[in-house]
């Protein structure tokens, strides 16, 4: 049972890696809160979006066996 | 009203002859070009990074959100990532309506859309040698 987290810009900078595999996490805050810690990321889960599978998703979202997650900071495009 | 994410130049004249229709009397664009400074600092070219798939699908929410907001015909929109050199096209909006007023509203409604809620991120490389994630 895992999942897979996607990293851009500065959050891939910061964890020097641009995805990585993870055990299924008990909730999309924990799991972020988690990956905080380890990888330094300087963004507070308020400062964040949450996506799943491609689809922006409530932070509220159980996680499932072989979701794609990416937490995704303020965007700059255009 | 197809949203496309692109690594290439952008060539907007298929997308413009796309919009064309004879219901059309109005068709309003924005350009986004790559420009040479940013807070008064000298750019020298900028990298986007972008989640293709997760942007692709929020801008074509973007677009049928627009087209139920507004009476026009249709909208696209294509926007570049990788790296861009100051004047590339960065980003292109096209809205095609009846009348101008639901054109340029819509054109610019989009733009903004995009511009907050779209997963794509630019690197500054500035002429000091630094380069930054902009975060709006």
């Amino acid at each position: 049972m895992s999942v897979t987290v996607l990293y851009f810009a500065g959050l891939r900078e910061a964890a020097g890696l641009s995805e990585e595999q993870l055990e299924l996490p008990e909730s999309l805050p924990a799991l972020y809160a988690a990956l905080r810690e380890r990888h330094g990321f300087a963004h507070g889960q308020g400062q964040l979006r949450v996506a799943c599978n491609g689809v922006f998703c409530d932070w509220q979202r159980v996680p499932a066996d072989g979701d794609v997650i990416a937490f995704i900071p303020p965007v700059s495009g255009g | 009203m197809p949203f496309r994410i692109t690594t290439s130049a952008i060539d907007n004249t298929a997308w413009r002859e796309a919009l064309c229709d004879s219901r059309c009397g109005a068709y309003a664009a924005f350009e986004g070009w790559v420009r040479n400074h940013h807070d008064g600092r000298p750019v020298l070219g900028l990298y986007y990074e972008g989640y293709a798939e997760l942007a692709e699908h929020e801008g074509r929410r973007i677009l049928a959100e627009a087209m139920a907001r507004f009476d026009i015909i249709d909208a696209r929109c294509i926007h570049r990532i990788g790296d861009c050199s100051i004047g590339d096209m960065a980003v292109w909006v096209g809205v095609s309506a009846a009348h101008r007023d639901a054109a340029f509203a819509a054109c610019r409604w989009i733009i903004d859309e995009v511009k907050t809620r779209v997963p794509i991120w630019k690197r500054e490389r500035y002429a000091d040698g630094d380069a930054l994630w902009r975060e709006a």
